[in-house]
């Protein structure tokens, strides 16, 4: 068996993964990306819409436009990509990982570690509704999958449940297609996705949103044959007599995705409310020298803020493999009123804050509060599908010596 | 002579298996398109000690020994089987006779390693265990085991014994010559020759019963629903646990998976007319899994836990007990059903009760042969084995190290593997492998095993099923 060293160490090579690979190598590390698909890229690479890129490119991209630029750049700044790679066991605090490859089974030992394991498809199976298990209940993730990377159609008539933006991106997707969808349902009384979504893959098409609706029953013998739909209460619990069928083959699932974090969370503190990694705004996690980035952090609206969190997890993880990080005060941030996702959860005063904020409800006017520091930004539509972010110069961070933690409310 | 084993459930298989040391030829129909994948799929796993078995009853008898077989029979046949122990937890002092009854009645059918703990003995066995609960019948012998390998492994070593195995293909009827069956007709038009023909068909037993003109007890059905946890919730549970018996059944339970995983459930529900196929969950029986769990182990019902929820069917005679007979009406039929709890401990010696006891009246000759092998070649697990050999096994083929489920450690070479046993449709390849039983459920790895199984079979991806002809996965291509 083989054994590698390398100063950087990345796991994960999806949009997070890569670049913080890159920009690890820019700072002038040796550094291995450790992928399971035969080639980096993640979820990009069947993402062939566009409108990625906008923030970290300044020009706009597909999906795979945006991976394979990521993937030349790595390439020339000498990155060790591997791919078709399986991390077996990781020991976090050594920074150390046995991986299995079909080129043969390694240990591969690091100074410093990035871990950007992105996020999954909340399945089916976890939401507990009730009826017959038959095939043609998948996730969007999957159907986009198939349709975009295996030439194959998952579907002849489908409803969606979930506005997330994967599920309307599909939604779109399969009507040009050919494939029906009946519907998107959601069980808020707002949509999940982003609005430019809403209005670009549905409106645009005709296919109708349903909100404060659920799925509450799947029967079909072999295939999906109907699907139960049932309005909810504001607690999300379906109201009697309001039940009704759709003929479909195929239920779509838009149900929201989970940062993978269960492989290193016996290491790794975990936000219950992001249920991601908790990490500081240099990317550092709870354990020194290994960072994380990405969806595998706070699930983002943005494949663009995902890329630049990577890039600032790969450049701290340089520096801390080099010997030359500068780790400064670290206080925590802490959630006021309204705020649900926030990321980053610690702030190091060594590092600007890009600070990333979901609503927990939605507000027709509002204003961010950084009580600490006595910084505000108004906004007005605001909406838990669409992140507030603010930057902060970390000359600025001072009060937040005295004051011991950051608090961010929304009123 | 050939004998037609109707049913590729754990019973039928073991059956089946058993005629196999005989200078018999056997065939071994199963109308789905894998083994094991009926009753057998979806129930608690367990290898029930026997002490909660009425005394006298045939299951009481087979329960019992059946348990003391897995040993031996996990060994020959390479599936998985553990000895975690179970216990049926008391509350109060008002409780403990029932367990005393229990004990009485375990010793009564000859169970060992049984005995009642308090309250400490109880916390050490099991810490996570509700405070409420002060006393626990202890069973030693108990265990689990994944109950489709046991049929899966039993029709692998059936065919390696030149056996047939035919899937996907239903019995329709049969000739029948002076008062015995001579042929068995299949739904594809093919006609098996045939000296014996058992009736392990399950929750069809009674069809199958009737298109020979054999009459056998009425069966009912009873749902039981299941909801199965993430392995991050094993670190709660060590074994199997018991609330006290009902009328109703063994009650709602918390049990181990033999791959790292829990198990609640399930409910029993009796229902209403005979509705062989209706495996739906229910909300309100799901609520009442969930609630149960909590009661046991405080901090099980978490939404974060929750990986999949579904239901089986088992027969129930009201009898409450098996049927095993030969037939009035022909010579040399066989009926082995109304295999309800505990069917899966007691099926390796129903098999042996069936050979021993029914097969001689219907006069076949049981000569045993010389070259039974009792074994099968143990599968590849990697997940199993040391790196050291995984990496050698890599070396020699690269497909060892391509790990296709990241959940569960699956690699493409124990899929081709599991294909090359039987395996047709995804569900097939998930259960002989663990490929999709994970926290994901498929979503990273469903469409590739989707790929990898036309590949093998040499087949378009729309002709791919995720368990059966109608259960399409793609209908065609987006573009050709």
């Amino acid at each position: 068996m083989k054994r590698l060293t390398t100063d950087v160490l990345v796991i994960g090579g999806g949009a997070a993964g890569m670049s913080s690979a890159l920009s690890a190598a820019k700072a002038g590390v040796g550094v291995t990306l450790l992928e399971r698909e035969p080639v980096a890229g993640g979820v990009l690479n069947q993402c062939i819409h566009n409108g990625f890129g906008l923030q970290f490119y300044h020009e706009e991209l597909t999906g795979p436009e945006f991976a394979s630029r990521l993937q030349r750049e790595m390439s020339e700044e000498g990155v060790s990509m591997i791919g078709e790679c399986y991390i077996r066991h990781i020991d976090v605090k050594e920074k150390k990982a046995t991986v299995l490859s079909p080129k043969g089974a390694f240990e591969i030992s690091a100074r410093a570690l990035v871990i950007s394991s992105g996020a999954r498809e909340r399945p089916f199976g976890s939401l507990l509704i009730q009826g017959h298990r038959p095939s043609g209940i998948l996730p969007a993730g999957v159907v986009q999958r198939y349709v975009n990377l295996e030439n194959y159609l998952p579907a002849r008539r489908a409803v969606v449940l979930g506005s997330g933006d994967i599920g309307l991106i599909m939604a779109r997707r399969l009507t040009l297609e050919g494939v029906e969808i009946v519907a998107v349902i959601e069980r808020m009384p707002y949509p999940g996705g982003l609005t430019r979504n809403i209005v670009q893959c549905l409106e645009d098409y005709g296919i109708p949103l349903v909100l404060s609706t659920t799925v509450t029953k799947v029967i079909g013998r072999g295939r999906l044959e109907e699907v139960e739909i049932s309005k909810v209460d504001e607690r999300f619990v379906p109201i009697f007599g309001t039940s009704s069928r759709l003929k479909v083959d195929t239920l779509i699932l838009s149900a929201g995705l989970l940062p993978q974090v269960e492989d290193f969370d016996d290491d790794l503190t975990v936000d219950p409310i992001n249920r991601g990694f908790v990490v500081s705004n240099t990317g550092e996690s709870s354990v020194e020298g290994v960072f994380a980035a990405g969806n595998n952090v706070a699930v983002y609206d943005l494949v663009d803020y995902v890329a630049a969190e990577g890039w600032i997890a790969g450049r701290h993880a340089a520096l801390y493999a080099l010997g030359k990080n500068t780790p400064g005060k670290k206080v925590p941030v802490v959630r006021g009123d309204n705020v649900g996702v926030v990321a980053p959860g610690i702030v190091d005063m060594e590092e600007h804050v890009r600070l990333y904020v979901r609503l927990k409800n939605p507000m027709e006017e509002g204003t961010l509060i950084l009580k600490e520091l006595g910084l505000e930004k108004s906004f007005s539509y605001g909406v838990p599908s669409e992140m507030i972010q603010m930057v902060i110069n970390k000359e600025k961070l001072m009060p937040l010596i005295d004051a011991g933690r950051l608090t961010v409310e929304v009123h | 002579m050939q004998a037609v084993v109707i049913g590729g459930g754990v019973v039928g298989s073991l059956i089946a298996r058993e005629l196999s040391r005989f200078r018999i030829k056997v065939v071994l129909v199963e109308k789905s398109e894998d083994i094991g994948q009926g009753v057998t799929k979806a129930n608690s796993a367990i290898l029930h000690g026997g002490y909660d078995d009425p005394p006298g009853t045939l299951r009481a008898r087979l329960c019992a020994s059946g348990n003391l077989m897995f040993d031996e029979l996990s060994e020959e046949l390479r599936f998985p089987i553990r000895r975690t122990g179970s216990i049926v937890v008391a509350k109060d002092r008002s409780e403990l006779p029932k367990l005393e009854e229990l004990l009485q009645n375990g010793i009564n059918n000859g169970v060992k390693d049984l005995k009642i703990v308090g309250r400490d003995e109880l916390r050490e066995l099991e810490p996570h265990i509700s405070r409420d609960f002060r006393y626990a019948l202890f069973c030693g012998s108990a265990g689990i085991t994944e109950p489709w390998m046991v049929a899966i492994a039993s029709a692998i070593n059936v065919a390696a014994n030149g056996g047939e195995v035919v899937t996907g293909e239903e019995v329709i009827g049969g000739r029948i010559y002076e008062g015995r069956v001579t042929e068995v007709f299949l739904s594809s038009g093919r006609k098996l020759k045939a000296d014996l023909v058992i009736n392990a068909a399950g929750l069809f037993y009674e069809k199958v019963a009737s298109a020979f003109g054999v009459s056998v007890p009425s069966v009912y059905l009873r749902k039981g629903e299941y909801i199965l946890l993430d392995k991050k919730a094993s670190e709660l549970v060590n074994m199997i646990i018991f609330p006290i018996p009902t009328a109703a059944g063994k009650g709602k339970l918390v049990v181990p998976t033999v791959d790292g995983g829990v198990l609640l459930g399930p409910t029993s529900v009796e229902l209403p007319g005979f509705s062989p196929e209706d495996v739906s969950t229910t909300d309100s029986g799901l609520a009442s899994v969930r609630e149960s769990g909590e009661n046991l182990i405080p901090g099980i019902d978490n939404p974060k836990f929750f990986i999949k929820s579904f239901a089986g069917l088992r027969p129930e005679t009201v009898q409450k007990d098996f049927y095993i007979r030969r037939a009035e009406e022909l010579a040399n039929f066989i009926t082995v059903g109304a295999i309800r709890s505990p069917g899966l401990t007691a099926a390796p010696a129903i098999a042996e009760f069936v050979i021993n006891t029914i097969v001689p009246e219907t006069g076949i000759d049981l000569t045993r042969r010389d070259d039974f092998t009792p074994g099968i070649e143990e599968r590849i697990r990697i997940k199993e084995l040391p790196v050291r050999e995984v990496s050698r096994l890599i070396d020699e083929n690269p497909s060892y190290g391509r790990i296709v489920c990241q959940c569960n450690e699956v690699s493409e070479a124990e899929i081709v593997q599991a294909i090359r046993d039987g395996a047709r449709t995804i569900d097939g390849v998930k259960f002989r492998t663990r490929a999709g039983f994970g926290r994901c459920q498929g979503g990273f790895c469903s469409w590739n095993i989707a790929k990898i199984l036309a590949r093998e079979l040499k087949k378009d991806l729309s002709e791919i099923g995720q368990n059966s002809k109608e259960s399409w996965v793609v209908s065609g291509k987006v573009r050709q």
